[in-house]
Formats: structure tokens, C-alpha cells, sequence
């Protein structure tokens, strides 16, 4: 683990925050834009 | 520029863009990241100052969503484009994680910083108000069922809103604030900080381009769905 000094409980939580926001967010919209083409097929049909 | 707008031509059309933006943003994350994570510590922050690759990017990107979502409104209220109140819908979820992980990261700077997470000064105070802006702007497009009046209610919202934005941008100029002044075009920022954090910035629109093409996408695909649905 890197070394950031006495501020780290500060530095790694916003580094963890935005990479689980931003996973989640690129995850939630995958799915809904599966759901979608699912959904389209479905009704082609 | 209507032509693109077209949704067929706009499927076509995103489906070459969208991986080419993700490529972009997979890349520029990871370069920003190892770049961010080796440079020396501030001789006023400290270490502290790693918080800015993730801190600024965010704020950035918040900004263009909400300024993505005026322009698509305008448009939708002047040529009534329906694909222009796809786009602003489709904006408005991106803009709001952005704008929260601006909030959020600026909070854990802000302690070791200024000893406070908050403080009600004008640059922090305008950015919450971008959030509830996000947020009041997708409440009203699920709290009117007919879609067309939502739509218009919304640009209307995003329109007057929109005077946020210089607001945020000139508030450390205009007041006195705790929040510090603008480096990155000033030249104040040592280069060994502002490559990673162009590039981390570079990143996040990268991601927030290939997200927001993505769940236009969707957008549309679900008005065909319903459609469909509906019959001839």
C-alpha cells in the first residue's frame, strides 16, 4: 500500500468513492440499454 | 446537424462513436491514475493534493452535463426535436452522480484542508444547487405523465437553471471564498500536477460521452418498445 502520509483516510475513501460510483453508474446504464434491446427483440418477434 | 439527429441515423451513428469514447476513457483513466498516484507531495497540501485528479475531473464533467442538458432543451424548445429531449434526459442521471462525486470528493479535501467537510461559501453553496438541479430536474420528468409536457416543463427548468453556471465558474472571482481560485487556464497549476490531471479530466468526459450515448440509446430503443407496444 502506498505510503500518503497522515491525510490518507482522507485520500484513498475519495479515490474508492469515485471508482464505486462510477462502476456502478457504467454497470446500471449497461443493463438498462440489455433490458431495452431484450425488450425489442422480444416484441419483434 | 438535424440530420445526425435522426434517430436511425443517431443509432448508426453512436454505435461507431460509443466504443471509440470508451477506448479513450479506459486508456486516459489509466495513464491518469499512474501518473496521479507518482506525483511528489504539495509543498502546501501534501499528499492531499492526489484528491484533485479525482475532485476536478468530476466538477468539470458536471458542469458539461448540465450545460449538454440547456443546449438539448433549447433546441427541443425552439425546433421541438424530440431526439434533443432524449438527450437532456438521458444527461441528467450522468450529471447528478458527476456533480455528487464533485460534492462528496471536495468534502474529504475540504477536512484536512480548511478542518471543515463544509463550509456555505459561494463556490460550494452553487454546486449543491447544481445537484438539486439534477435532481429537480428528473423528479419533474417522472412526476408529469404526458411525455410531451414533461419535456417542456424540463427545458424550461434546465433553461432558468442554466444561470448556475457562470454562477459556479465566477464565484471564487466575485466573492470571497474558502474554495481556491481557478489554476488549471491561469497557469498557477506545476506541470507535474496538470498532466495527470488533463488527462484524468480527458478521461472522465471520455466516460461521461460514452455513457450518455449509451443511455440515449436506451432511451430510444424503450420509445420503439413502447410503440410496439401501442400498435399500428
Amino acid at each position: 500500500m502506498m505510503d500518503l502520509g497522515p491525510y490518507s483516510d482522507f485520500i484513498w475513501p475519495a479515490y474508492a468513492i469515485s471508482a464505486l460510483a462510477l462502476l456502478v453508474t457504467i454497470a446500471q446504464s449497461l443493463a438498462a440499454w440489455r433490458a431495452a434491446r431484450k425488450k425489442i427483440a422480444a416484441l419483434s418477434k | 446537424m438535424f440530420r445526425y439527429a435522426n434517430p436511425a441515423v443517431f443509432m448508426r451513428l453512436s454505435s461507431v462513436l460509443l466504443p471509440i469514447f470508451a477506448v479513450i476513457a479506459i486508456v486516459a483513466l489509466a495513464v491518469g491514475l499512474v501518473m496521479g498516484l507518482r506525483v511528489p507531495p504539495d509543498y502546501q497540501q501534501g499528499m492531499t493534493v492526489l484528491i484533485m485528479f479525482v475532485h476536478v475531473p468530476a466538477a468539470i464533467v458536471a458542469e458539461i452535463a448540465y450545460g449538454a442538458i440547456a443546449a438539448a432543451s433549447l433546441v427541443s424548445l425552439v425546433w421541438r426535436h424530440p431526439l434533443a429531449d432524449t438527450a437532456a434526459r438521458a444527461a441528467a442521471p450522468l450529471g447528478a452522480v458527476f456533480t455528487g462525486l464533485g460534492l462528496v470528493t471536495g468534502m474529504l479535501w475540504g477536512r484536512p484542508m480548511w478542518g471543515a467537510y463544509w463550509v456555505w461559501d459561494a463556490r460550494l453553496t452553487s454546486f449543491l444547487l447544481l445537484e438539486f438541479l439534477f435532481l429537480g430536474y428528473i423528479a419533474l420528468w417522472n412526476a408529469i405523465e404526458d411525455e410531451t409536457r414533461a419535456a417542456r416543463a424540463c427545458a424550461i427548468l434546465a433553461l432558468v437553471g442554466a444561470v448556475n453556471l457562470p454562477i459556479i465558474k465566477f464565484s471564487v472571482d466575485w466573492w470571497n471564498t474558502l474554495h481556491q481560485g481557478e489554476s488549471i487556464l491561469s497557469g498557477k497549476l506545476a506541470p507535474v500536477y496538470l498532466w495527470p490531471l488533463l488527462i484524468m479530466a480527458a478521461g472522465y468526459m471520455a466516460l461521461f460521452a460514452a455513457l450518455w450515448l449509451l443511455r440515449i440509446q436506451t432511451e430510444i430503443l424503450n420509445r420503439r418498445a413502447r410503440n410496439l407496444m401501442q400498435g399500428p
